[in-house]
């Protein structure tokens, strides 16, 4: 199963280091990691997406608290949540596609953001669902280039991840 | 007050007491070390290979449970220290690191004896820093020791570039540490005590198995009087070793792959296992499968990343192991328990340790009469390999924490300067180190630190003119091709012994054992020891890969 973890890490140099090798290093595999700061500048926030079970889970959010610039790790998966990957996808498009291309991207929300003479670049954001149906929907038309940023979530409504969520080492006690 | 990185460093030591650094100089660290020359009158003690340093660091840490200090340059020095912080990491003991780097311009320029060693030793340190703010200085520095000491204790390396050693601060220690991401928990959760206390009421077979964190926590009485309690015998993990007496009834020795028959068997047939500061390591549970099968398992823990991580555990309890066992000790009364103390009597008299007394002077031998002369309470330091094992079988520790050995990384060149820094550590403590003919000649350049410092630290090589512990996994596995295991060469270690101005010895037979050794522990200052056993002796009983425990063979 598919698991996202919030993670609230000191903003100090080499904690993205820390992370990814503590990952590579246990063995655990990294689905998507995205980091970035949040409303205060000493404290950046990670989502990280993993695949395992339970106790691989469990496993990897204990070694994680375990890192000193780990403040506080929440798996979100359960809970209410929304997310959002961002895409730019660029495709083939000659002069004749464009309007096509067009009423697609706007089926996605989604918005040309470059011309070129033989491509458009789109970007689109969304949950992974619509992101991979976005996507699909382009591919007929020779996708040359694409990137996604990986998720980003947050707790719905008056929850915080910062303060809600459960503390790595909570539930042994 | 004014001054500079090097001096408030100095000074930060002082602040948390620090006696004794272990280090090896360099460009980098040159104002580190003018600082220490002008301003300090902390201990330094210079070693002959940086590796020494962080051993030495290591083994004073272990024997005076203080965070041990060492130093080493940019580059190849701190390189050099790489596997003494790994083998510090596995075996969770306290170090605070410090490292020259070079100038903050030069950094990532692949300076002259530049390398990344924050980059290098992420993944074997507690914690590390690359100081590149001459004004953090001093948090970093109360950060390093508060980190490396508490929870689960570990090394804790901090890289200083030369200018920011020079850069001018003003100075001030801080108090308190503030560190958000870092909260270790002390307290045993008061309901799960209570459910452990149950459980012992309720178990009839109940086993302790004892590791590394009573040592690290302090906690060898209260381990004592809880297996006292509830007449629970008691085995140990290599690491756990010497937190509880060799001599007393309850005690089954080391179990796992080398370890006792009866401790295995009691394991094995234990139907509550209660595991204390140990960690479950594969060369205790081998066949994971096969381990305390018919046991509920209870797992106290100051690290939560250890439970559960290798076997189901089923009361998980978090905490100081002192402040649990303190905790737990009122809710138990003294229960007896006939049945499975005539039991473990039974298995103690049918599956005893024993070797053959033929075939030369055996290794068994001399470590049960460096036993009987020291009657259990020397402070006995081990490299890697069979003497260590033997140690582990046939010395029989009666003080706390009397037993300084590489445990997790199992790394060849510990013991000499281990013996070192225990020594200085515990200056009225009689200092013996057992180590092979192997081991000793991967860090045998720090006789000189040991002359220099006037350190009377006995040296048995139990010299087998073997790497014998491979030579023994060859003989088992690879049907006795012995690649690379047996030396042609050695020199004369009596003879080295007196290049380094120390007596050395060579013992032969039953004989010289009998009459020198009491001579030569007696004596004042150091000696080395060159005992000739038999090359083909094996380390026995042992559990051979994918067996369980209660399968172990005599070899
Ligand atoms: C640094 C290092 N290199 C290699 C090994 C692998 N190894 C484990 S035990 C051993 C042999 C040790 O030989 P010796 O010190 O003579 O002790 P003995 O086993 O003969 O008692 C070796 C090579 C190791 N543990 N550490």
């Amino acid at each position: 199963m598919k698991h996202t973890l919030a993670v609230l890490v000191e903003n100090s140099p080499g904690v993205l280091a820390r992370v990814a090798g503590l990952f590579s290093r246990r063995g655990f595999n990294i689905e998507s990691l995205t980091v970035g700061r949040t409303e205060s500048d000493d404290v950046s926030r990670m989502t990280i997406v993993v695949e395992g079970d339970d106790r691989l889970l469990e496993q990897v959010s204990k070694q994680l608290h375990k890192l000193i610039d780990v403040i506080k790790i929440s798996d979100i998966t359960e809970e209410e949540y929304v997310d959002r990957d961002l895409v730019m996808i660029k495709v083939a498009a000659d002069p004749g596609q464009r309007v096509e291309i067009m009423q697609m991207a706007n089926v996605f929300r989604a918005r040309v953001v470059d011309l070129g003479r033989k491509t458009m670049t789109l970007e689109c954001t969304g949950n992974e669902g619509k992101i991979n149906a976005f996507e699909e929907s382009l591919r007929p038309y020779g996708i040359k280039e694409l990137v996604r940023t990986g998720k980003v979530a947050m707790l719905r409504g008056s929850k915080f991840g910062s303060t809600n969520g459960t503390h790595a080492d909570s539930k042994d006690d | 007050m004014e001054m500079t990185v090097a001096e408030a460093l100095v000074r930060c030591l002082e602040k948390e007491n620090v006696e004794v650094i272990f280090g090896y100089p360099g460009g980098a660290m040159l104002p580190i070390y003018d600082s220490l020359y002008r301003f300090s009158s902390i201990k330094h003690v210079l070693v002959r290979h940086e590796q020494g340093a962080v051993h030495a660091a290591d083994g004073y840490a272990r024997v005076t449970r203080k965070v041990g200090v060492c130093m080493a340059t940019s580059g190849p020095g701190a390189t050099n220290l790489v596997t003494g912080i790994a083998n510090a990491y596995m075996d969770s003991i306290p170090l605070v690191i410090f490292t020259g780097q070079v100038p903050t311009v030069q950094i990532g320029t692949d300076a002259f004896q530049e390398v990344d060693i924050t980059g290098i030793t992420m993944p074997i340190t507690k914690h590390n820093y690359l100081l590149k703010d001459p004004t953090k200085l001093a948090t970093v520095v109360k950060n390093a020791f508060h980190i490396a000491a508490t929870g689960r204790p570990g090394p804790v390396l901090i890289d200083i570039p030369k200018d920011v050693a020079q850069a001018k601060i003003d100075f001030k220690y801080p108090k308190t540490v503030h560190l958000r991401g870092y909260k270790p928990t002390y307290r045993g959760h008061p309901y799960k005590i209570q459910t452990i206390a149950k459980l012992i009421k309720e178990s009839r077979r109940p086993l302790i198995y004892a590791g590394g964190g009573v040592i690290s926590s302090n906690a060898e009485q209260e381990l004592l009087q809880l297996a006292e309690t509830i007449s629970a015998p008691v085995t140990n993990t290599f690491m756990g070793l010497a937190s509880f007496p060799g001599d007393h009834p309850l005690f089954l020795g080391m179990l796992g792959l080398h370890g006792t028959r009866y401790a295995n068997l009691a394991v094995t047939e234990c139907d509550l296992l209660i595991g204390i500061g140990a960690r479950f390591d594969d060369r205790v549970t081998m066949n994971i499968k096969a381990f305390a099968p018919n046991a509920t398992v209870i797992h106290i823990d100051i690290d939560p990343a250890e439970i559960g991580k290798i076997v189901e555990t089923h009361v998980p309890l978090v905490g100081d192991v002192k402040n649990i066992l303190t905790a737990l000790l009122p809710l138990l009364e003294k229960i007896d328990r006939s049945e499975w103390d005539a039991r473990i009597r039974e298995l103690k008299e049918q599956y005893p340790l024993t070797y053959s007394r033929t075939n030369g002077l055996k290794p068994q031998f001399i470590i049960e009469q460096l036993c009987a002369l020291t009657r259990g309470e020397a402070l006995v330091v081990t490299d890697v390999g069979q003497h260590q094992m033997w140690v582990a079988q046939y010395y029989h520790f009666r003080s706390p924490g009397t037993l300084v050995s590489s445990g997790g990384l199992g790394c060849m060149g510990f013991g000499l300067p281990a013996s070192v820094g225990a020594q200085i550590g515990r200056p009225n403590q009689q200092t013996i180190l057992v180590t092979g003919d192997g081991s000793i000649q991967m860090t045998i350049q720090e006789l000189g630190t040991m002359v220099e410092q006037g350190l009377p630290i006995k040296i048995i090589i139990l010299n087998n003119f073997a790497l014998g512990m491979v030579r023994q996994l060859q003989e088992f596995y690879c049907e006795g091709r012995y690649m690379a295991t047996n030396f042609k060469f050695h020199p004369d270690f009596a003879q080295l012994a007196k290049a380094y101005s120390i007596p050395g010895y060579t013992f032969k037979t039953d004989e010289d054992v009998l009459k020198t050794l009491p001579e030569v522990l007696s004596a004042p200052g150091p000696a080395i020891i060159n005992c000739l056993i038999p090359p083909e002796e094996n380390v026995t009983p042992m559990v051979l890969a994918g067996k369980g425990i209660h399968e172990a063979i005599e070899c």
